[in-house]
Order: C-alpha cells, then structure tokens, then sequence
C-alpha cells in the first residue's frame, strides 16, 4: 500500500515474564514457567497512518506497547524506528527518539498528577525537555497545546485541577501534555475505554485531526471493533501475545476469516432492539496457563474448528490477497 | 400497581460551589417482569437516581422531595431498620465497578452466602450449597467456591458480583453500568447472561448504561436522562425507530456503526451542562438545533402522546 520506508518496523518482537517463582526462578529458570506476553510480533508502520490493534484484556496490547517504547526491555526482536535499530542504543542514544514516540494512557484519572493544575502539567513536560526558552515562550507554547486539543476558552482550564475536569476533558490534557513534544508517532493504548460513549467520538475526532494535520503515526489499542473500524487505516488483531489476522480496516471488518476475529465481531452489542442477539461462535476466557499452547496454535482451547494440525504447529500469518493476512490452518484446507 | 414508582423525585448535593440538582422532578414506572434502561451522558444523575431508589445517598447529597414507592411503601420515609430488610431480597443493587470492590480477603463462596446468611436465617451449610449453586446459575465453575477475588478475572468478578446480588432472589434488581469497561466479549457474555436470568428468575430491574447497543439487548422500555431530567420516555423499540427528543436523536445519530457504510465520525456539538446554577428554561436548548425562542425561558413539561413520553418545546400542543 505504501512505498515509503517504513516508520516503523518491528521484528520478532517477543517478550516473556517468568512465571516462576522464589530461588529456582535464578538457579534452575525454566523455559516452560514463562509466560510469553508477546510471542513473536512482526509488523511495519508507515509515516501518518493509524494501525489498530484490536484484541481481548490480556492478550498482550500494554505489554507490546510497553517494549516498543523501550519502558520495559524485550526478550528478544528488533524495534526499527526511521531505520535504526533502537533497541540496541544506548540510553543516550535513546534520549532524541524518546520525544519523537509518546505513549497516551487508558485511565486519564490516574496519569494526571492531582495537584497540578492544567497549565503545570504541561509546564512540566516543556521544562524536562527544554523547550521554551523564555516564560513568553512558554506561556504560548500551552496556550497552544491547550488550543490544539480543544480545551476552550483557554482561561478556563488553565488553572483548573484534574479533580474538576471530566473523564474526556482530562484525557485532552494527557493529550495535550503528549502532543506539545511535536511526537511524529504516538501509541494511544485504550484511549477512550473509560469514557462515555458520546465523550468518546469527541477524542477520536481530535486524534483523527491531529493525524492529518501533523501526519502523525498511530497505534491504536483497543478491544473495540467499531472505534478501530472508524479511525485505522490497517487493524491487526491480537490473541495471546500474536497477530493472528492483519489488513486494511474495510477488509478485516467485511471479510473477518480468523475464528477470533469473527468472534470479535460477533461480540459487538447491537443498537438495534429488534435484532436477534448474536451468537458468540467460541467459549471460556484468555487461558491464563500457558503451557498448554507450547506447541499449539495459541488459539487451540476456544476454537471451535480446531484439527490435529492446530495442536502440533503453530499457524504463521500468510498472505490471502496483497492487502489482507491471516494466521489459521483452516484456510488451507 | 407497578412494582417500583418514582415520583417527582428531586435530589440535591449541597456542596461548596452551589446546589446540584442531580436529580430532578424524575418520574417513572417499572412494571413487573420488565426491565427499564436508563441512559444519559456521564454526570447526568444515573448513579445518583439508583442510590436514591436503594437508600445509599449520603450528604452533601439529600432527598429534597418527593416519593419512591416499592410495592406501595414509600421508601423515602422508611427507617433503617425497615430499609434494611428490604435490601437483598426486595430491592438490590450492582453498583457502578462493583467488580472492582470485592472483599479481597474473603473467599467468593462467603461472600455470595454473606447476603443469604443476613436475609434468609438459613445455617451455614445450606448457605454454602446455595451459593454453589448460584456459582453455577451465572455461569462460574463450582469449583471456584472458595477461591479469592485475584483468582478471577475481570469478567469472572462481574459474575460473581451478580451471584452476590441475586442470591436471595430480590423483586427488583439495578445494575449500574454492569458491563462498562470489560471487554467486548467479556461483555456479550454477561448481556446473554443478564437476558438469561432475566427469564430464569423472572427479574424486574433498571438497567444504567452510557452505551444504547447494551439497552437496546437488554430492556423493554427506557428513560433518557438529561442534567438530571428524564427528557424523554418510551419503549425500546419505538425509542430506537424514531426518538422523538433532539437529544435522543442526537444521542442515536453519533452511535458509531460497525457493519453498513462508515459515517462520519460526529460528536454531538457543545458542552456537556452543568447541575449547578443552571439557566432556565430547556438543559439541552444550548445545544440543540431545533431550539426555539420559548425553550429558553419556560422548562418544558412532560407531554404523553401515542404511549410515550417527551418533555421537549417541539412537542407541547
Ligand atoms: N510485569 C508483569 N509480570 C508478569 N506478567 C505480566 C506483567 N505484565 C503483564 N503481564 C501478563 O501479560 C499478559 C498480557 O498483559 P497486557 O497487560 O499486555 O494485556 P492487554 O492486552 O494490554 O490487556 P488489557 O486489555 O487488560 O489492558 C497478561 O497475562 C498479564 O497478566
Ligand atoms: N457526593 C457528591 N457530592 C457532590 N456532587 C455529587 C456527588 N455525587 C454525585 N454528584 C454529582 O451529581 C451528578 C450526577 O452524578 P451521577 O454519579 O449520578 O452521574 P451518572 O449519570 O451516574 O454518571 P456516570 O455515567 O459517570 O456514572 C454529577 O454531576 C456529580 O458531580
Ligand atoms: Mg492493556
Ligand atoms: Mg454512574
């Protein structure tokens, strides 16, 4: 779809915590005892587009987000951003490229320091990065954060505190607070999740133009099917720590052809009261132990067409047209 | 008789900044075997309305008129004593993230036979089979009795938040945004399992969501809820089909669509209001593009038409 180099490209990202417990944990670490947060990740991101990632609590989204922005250290992969391997830099190195990738939060009410007020909150993030010279300089920086992501009139959110401002307008000043550092990509993990319907279109639009008024890259982390479907150009959907369906949005939401995209899908509540409630076409929960899916497909416990090939390999993603990739045996049959 | 009837029901907090009127001159009817939806955006008096209904409001807020009456008694003037024997059995509630305030240190098996051991002056043992039972009803491995809270994920706790609360099988249950913040498949199993039990148990209850795609799966009737005012009132389906409010309308025309074409992503223009000094006349006028000169100084009144409820200036004969 693009030929430019990529933003972004990431390589067998993995990442895996240890399940294990007390001294054997450091003297007999075993393989099985981990739990593989992401189990091998590969994607690209091109300049200015927003790519979804879309899957259920637990199947790796934060964790993923989390290593690429280098908050936590993977086990292992390659996270190229503008062609450099940035996993291998030193923290120095890192500093320029810190700025350039921001990361915007779930719950607005916990990221914002409660006794700062609107105009500090961002004060402080100029100041850390040095990016005002005078007071002057400063003052209209904020005024035109605050302008940019719609806090308006200006002076009556300069000196307000988190505790009265509402879910959206508090999810605008971490936006605010990102968005002065000029990133050229920002993960956005769960963005609206905790916000009213109604007050969620409101952010969506704002990352929306922000988008096309910067080109900004985007991830965008979610479990909802519809605000993916509305704002991403591409959407890749997640299940345990892999992609196991990835293409453009019109694609993914008109043709689903992974199980767990269908189901998915099939999950979204309805507006309409006359419809007949959907069936959800698999069981149970995110396993939570994995060594059940060493060898297997990741998917194996809650599929519901599962074959022998399903438990002895694990399905890679394949290509079923130029745009469009799913990770399934089914599709060979 | 309806089961549950509020009646002009105005309720204040008294708080630093002003009066807030979160609720106010709310009426409403719950027959029984039915379920009320009630919708609004956040901060519109949707929690407030419920903890008014169970008797859980605390100053600054106070009930400044009106009536609530369950079964005929008006729970407004019952004392504690009565109050509390009519919660678990009669009236009971899933608060708003209730999920997220199970007892950490007491085993889910207790906590579900907690209600019945205060309500039903049944022994211990029995207490325990029924709540192994009512493990089973919302869809919880038995097994899980005597596990804690961290062993359950998000969606498991909301189960076992609804074991908890149906337990004793009361006439009227509210849930409060009861799948707001779990994820989507998450959410389409609890929906089934809250229309399951709604025919297994016969419930009566109020349903409180932000997001119409869950009203419009779960409940019969709905109230729209606007700064503290029920705008508009009505069967689901006629609500859905035609919403006669601008808000309603408005609220219906920004719901994202997930299949069809993709529309244009549209929030509804303006502020959300405030409950504190606020101007005469209609809430919504501010923001709505029908207002006419009257909406600005006269509130408007409740009107009943074809079997719904509006209280909109478009409206009034
Ligand atoms: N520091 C950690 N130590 C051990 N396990 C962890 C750690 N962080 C995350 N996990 C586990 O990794 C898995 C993936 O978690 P993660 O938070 O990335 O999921 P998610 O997709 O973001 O879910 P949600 O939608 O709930 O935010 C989970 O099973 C989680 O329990
Ligand atoms: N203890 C309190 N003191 C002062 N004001 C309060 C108090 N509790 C609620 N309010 C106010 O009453 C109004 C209604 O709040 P309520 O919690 O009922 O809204 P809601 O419709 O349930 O919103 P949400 O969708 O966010 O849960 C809000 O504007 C809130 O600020
Ligand atoms: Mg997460
Ligand atoms: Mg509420």
């Amino acid at each position: 779809m693009n030929k430019q180099t990529p933003l972004l490209q990431i390589d067998n990202l993995q990442k895996h915590f240890s399940l294990q417990k007390g001294w054997k944990s450091v003297f007999a670490p075993s393989k099985a005892a981990s739990l593989r947060a992401v189990d091998d990740i590969t994607f690209e991101l091109h300049p200015g587009e927003v790519l979804g990632f879309v899957g259920e609590s637990g199947c790796g989204k934060s964790t993923m987000s989390r290593t690429l922005l280098r908050l936590i250290e993977p086990t292992q992969g390659v996270v190229r951003f503008q062609g450099r391997n940035i996993l291998g830099l030193s923290r120095k190195e890192f500093n320029p490229y810190r700025r350039k990738m921001q990361l915007i939060f779930q719950d607005p009410f916990g990221s914002l320091n409660p006794r700062r007020t609107v105009a500090e909150t961002i004060r402080q993030t100029i100041n850390i990065h040095g990016l005002a010279h005078s007071r002057q300089e400063e003052a209209k920086l904020i005024e035109r954060t605050l302008d940019l992501v719609g806090l308006k009139p200006i002076e009556e959110y300069w000196d307000k505190y988190p505790t009265l401002l509402s879910g959206g307008q508090l999810q605008r000043v971490s936006i605010a607070r990102v968005l002065v550092l000029q990133p050229e990509f920002i993960i956005a993990d769960e963005p609206v999740s905790m916000l009213d319907v109604s007050v969620r279109i409101g952010i969506l639009e704002l990352l929306q133009g922000l988008q096309k008024d910067f080109n900004i890259s985007f991830l965008y982390i979610t479990h909802d099917m519809i605000t993916a479907r509305h704002i991403c150009d591409r959407i890749a959907i997640m299940y345990l720590g892999r992609i196991v369906e990835i293409g453009e949005a019109d694609d993914i939401i008109q043709s689903p052809l992974h199980p767990y995209t269908q189901a998915l899908m099939a999950a979204v509540p309805v507006p309409d009261p006359t419809a007949a409630p959907p069936n959800l076409p698999i069981k149970g929960y995110v396993p939570t132990d994995p060594k059940e899916t060493v060898a297997s497909c990741n998917f194996i416990q809650r599929c519901p067409y599962a074959v022998q090939t399903c438990r002895t390999q694990k399905p890679e993603l394949r290509f079923v047209n130029n745009r469009h990739q799913v990770a399934c045996f089914r599709l060979d049959f | 008789m309806s089961l549950l009837e509020v009646d002009d029901l105005r309720l204040y907090f008294y708080t630093k900044r002003g009066t807030a009127k979160a609720v106010d001159r709310v009426g409403f009817r719950v027959e029984k075997n039915e379920t009320l939806g009630l919708i609004g955006e956040s901060g519109c008096g949707k929690t407030t309305t419920a903890l008014a209904i169970m008797k859980l409001i605390k100053p600054p807020g106070q009930i400044v008129h009106g009536k609530i009456l369950f079964q005929d008694r008006d729970i407004v003037s019952l004392d504690k004593e009565d109050m509390r024997e009519l919660r678990g059995k009669g009236l009971a509630i899933i608060r708003q993230e209730a999920q997220n305030s199970l007892n950490p240190v007491m085993s889910i098996g207790k906590q579900i036979a907690e209600g019945l051991l205060v309500h039903d002056k049944i022994g211990k043992k029995e207490a325990w089979e029924r709540a192994e039972h009512q493990l089973g009803l919302v869809g919880l491995d038995t097994k899980m009795i005597s596990h804690f809270p961290h062993e359950f994920s998000g969606g498991m706790k909301q189960r076992a938040v609804i074991a908890m609360a149906t337990v004793c099988r009361p006439q009227f249950l509210i849930l409060d945004e009861p799948t707001t913040g779990l994820d989507v498949i998450v959410q389409r199993q609890l929906l089934s399992l809250i229309n399951h039990l709604k025919q297994e148990l016969g419930l009566t209850a109020l349903l409180i969501a932000h997001d119409l795609a869950v009203i419009a799966e779960t409940c019969d009737r709905v109230a729209v809820m606007y700064a503290g005012k029920i705008v508009e009132h009505s069967d689901t389906v006629s609500l859905y089909r035609k919403p006669l409010h601008p808000y309603s309308q408005a609220l219906l025309s920004a719901y994202p669509n997930l299949k069809g074409e993709k529309k244009q992503l549209r929030s509804i223009p303006g502020v959300p209001p405030r409950l504190i000094n606020t101007p005469y006349g209609c809430k919504f006028e501010p923001r709505c593009s029908y207002a006419l000169e009257a909406c600005k100084h006269q509130e408007p009144e409740m009107m009943y038409q074809d079997g719904r409820y509006v209280a909109c200036h478009l409206f009034q004969a």
